[in-house]
């Protein structure tokens, strides 16, 4: 996972509330096996309709996207989080995500920033013309316009974020503690802990 | 510990917790792992390019499901068909691949068990009360119904579980759903959960692990409960419980996975031991009134947009927040609705009862009654019924359910998670309506400019045979 610190540049004023999986990436584009070449499908719905701000040019290539309330609900599918990365978006600004979704970003370098409806409004309203600024280690996304948010995260996804860590590797390093939890398990929920017969 | 009652979320959660680190996140073992073919393939790629195993293969369980075609699989001769889409065709054979790769337990396409994920964990008995059980699937919530912790993950999860067998997470809150009071008749686990969400809202749930409670609960057999549980993820929790009783042991018992003997019994002793205690606090509680519900209907774009069968297309001014009333209006326009339209007054060109969420063996007898000795209507041109495993499909057989259908003009398929999403070539035409058994009326779920109407397996059959959505109770003379 790439490291993140801090990004900077054009937000798309989506403003949406709950955002569906269905709508950042429909079903279709879920067959390819790779992680890659998702954003040609990234909001493929809304991108017919005339006018929507993912084909204005105003907008191209921003890194951020300023959603409305429970952004990335329904499915789990970890394509909408490759897909948002794939058309270029490093950060979401939005007043709460799906828990699912908040992971998945999470897990992919994606930084889902959580700020209150008056703050996500006024984000809005500033990226229809103006660049917006966010940075990790000072939790604070700010604008040309002297605007200051401050937002929430938890320490260890911060951590990891910014140096850019990765999760599996993370737990690895604690097998003996997992080889505990297994061997204690076997005594106390055997029914749980006793596998299944697997293919020869 | 002893002293403070707790719920049994938090039971099972205290049962599996490896480690907690300072901030409160934890790490959590995970006793079982369902895979298909949909989420894993860049899980499994992530573990060869690092040179990792999994750890626990014989706690994984993986078949096919979402692509699959629900049309036959095998000639006359016996041998395998083709899959006609290539990126369907390359996202099974990776499953098939991988799983013997990684020395995982699989069940193939043509095999007798195949069926939808979350219909096969619970009927093979490698879905347990009490135990921790994830998928890259998020109506893993449906596990639930058995009292189990389950969760639908993403692929970077679906990895790391692979890997370790664990997953970091912070506690969620707990949210009491009690219902009160007795369904009427004619009124199913399916039209209960669809109530719910439009009480509560597809937020309603975010981070919490719902409990639903009361008599209902108790006295719903297993496939209700999986309903129910099943849909807790369109409230926005991401996981739903129903606390394991005599009712899910008897089910469980003798299935081929389930423990046996010994282990049997000490897990009947141990599951009867995670009810939540009297006393026990939930960080949010949601009380419905059973003798409310009527067969319910959705009429948007949302799982929270229901309504009664006897209710009107709502007006998008009703709604008090704005941004619910823009979303109304989109959700009116994609769906070609008026506010004030009578909902039995909308007609249905297709019907789907199937999916994770309606295709066990108590949903097909329910639809069968409603279709049987009469016949499809003129204007549904597309009826299938899609059982979620092949042992439901052998069940339904013997039961003589599939010629009920046929005869009254609906297929009966293959199974798979088909006109649920549109992944495969079960797919609703643009701008035509579906009365659907499964589980979200998003836009262009069923296929692009599909329009779908959210409904119990009963209601389903009734909206086939009258080419509208009916009060199933008209039909079945309990109105």
């Amino acid at each position: 996972m790439e490291a993140v610190r801090e990004i900077t540049g054009k937000a798309y004023p989506f403003g949406r509330k709950n955002v569906d999986t269905d709508v950042i990436i429909p079903a279709h584009w879920l067959k390819t096996i790779t992680r890659e070449g998702l954003g040609r499908g990234c909001f493929e719905t809304v991108r017919k309709e005339p006018g929507n701000v993912f084909d204005d040019p105003a907008y191209a290539g921003a890194p951020i996207l300023v959603a409305g309330d429970n952004f990335g609900c329904g499915s789990s599918r970890e394509h909408a989080a490759w897909a948002l990365l794939d058309m270029g978006i490093h950060a979401v600004i939005a007043p709460s995500y799906s828990d699912i979704f908040s992971g998945n970003a999470f897990k992919n370098g994606i930084l889902a920033v959580v700020l209150p409806q008056e703050a996500v409004d006024r984000l809005l309203e500033v990226a229809r013309t103006d660049p917006i600024h966010i940075d990790l280690e000072t939790q604070t996304v700010t604008t040309p316009f002297q605007d200051r948010f401050t937002f929430e995260i938890d320490p260890f996804r911060k951590h990891c974020l910014m140096d850019g860590l990765d999760e599996v590797g993370l737990t690895l390093a604690r097998q003996e503690a997992i080889a505990a939890y297994e061997s204690k398990a076997k005594g106390e929920l055997p029914f749980l802990a006793k596998g299944i017969p697997v293919a020869a | 510990m002893a002293s403070v009652p707790r719920t049994l979320y938090e039971k099972i959660w205290d049962a599996h917790v490896v480690e907690t680190q300072p901030n409160g996140t934890c790490l959590i073992y995970i006793d079982r792992h369902l895979v298909h073919e949909v989420t894993s393939p860049q899980a499994f790629e992530g573990l060869r390019v690092a040179g990792r195993t999994v750890r626990r293969p014989d706690l994984t369980l993986a078949v096919p499901d979402h692509n699959l075609p629900t049309t036959p699989r095998k000639d006359a001769a016996g041998n395998r068909l083709p899959i006609a889409d290539a990126e369907s065709a390359q996202q099974l054979a990776a499953l098939e691949a991988n799983a013997p790769e990684f020395g995982i337990r699989y069940i193939g396409a043509t095999d007798l068990e195949q069926g939808i994920v979350h219909v096969v964990g619970p009927e093979q008995g490698f879905s347990l009360p009490g135990a921790t059980i994830v998928c890259g699937d998020s109506h893993t919530s449906c596990h639930g119904g058995l009292g189990a912790l389950a969760f639908g993950i993403g692929t970077s999860e679906v990895e790391h579980v692979l890997a370790t067998q664990t997953l970091l997470l912070t506690p969620s809150k707990t949210m009491e759903v009690r219902v009160e009071g007795a369904l009427a008749p004619g009124v199913t686990p399916k039209d209960l959960i669809l109530h719910i969400i439009g009480v509560i809202g597809t937020a309603g749930g975010n981070g919490h692990v719902i409990e639903y409670r009361g008599k209902v609960f108790e006295e719903m057999s297993v496939e209700g409960r999986l309903t129910v549980c099943n849909m807790s993820i369109e409230g926005g929790a991401r996981a739903g419980l129903v606390a394991p009783d005599e009712i899910t042991f008897a089910y469980l018992k003798g299935r081929p996975l389930a423990p046996r003997g010994e282990d049997w019994d000490k897990a009947v002793a141990w599951w009867k031991s995670l009810a939540t205690d009297p006393g026990a606090k939930f960080d949010k509680s949601v009380v419905i009134n059973a003798a409310d519900i009527q067969p319910t209907v959705t009429w948007g774009t949302s799982p929270e947009d229901v309504v009664p069968i006897g209710g009107v297309v709502p007006a998008p001014e009703s709604f008090a927040d704005p941004s619910k009333q823009r979303a109304a209006q989109a959700s009116l326009e994609y769906m070609g609705l008026a506010p004030g339209t009578k909902m039995s007054d909308v007609e249905v060109q297709n019907v789907f009862i199937g999916s994770c969420t309606n295709s066990r063996i108590e949903d097909l007898r329910a639809a069968a009654a409603v279709v049987k000795g009469r016949h499809k209507a003129a204007n549904v041109h597309w009826a299938i019924v899609v059982p979620g495993s092949g042992l439901v499909k052998q069940q339904a057989e013997a039961e003589g359910l599939d010629k009920i259908f046929t005869a009254a003009g609906l297929e009966w398929r293959e199974p798979g998670c088909s006109a649920c999403l549109a992944m495969n070539p079960d797919k609703v035409p643009a701008g035509e309506r579906c009365a659907s058994t499964s589980n979200r009326n998003f836009v262009g779920r069923q296929g692009p400019g599909a329009r779908t109407h959210l409904v119990s397996p009963a209601m389903a059959a009734a909206a086939a045979v009258t080419g509208k959505l009916t009060d199933v109770r008209e039909l079945l003379g309990a109105a």
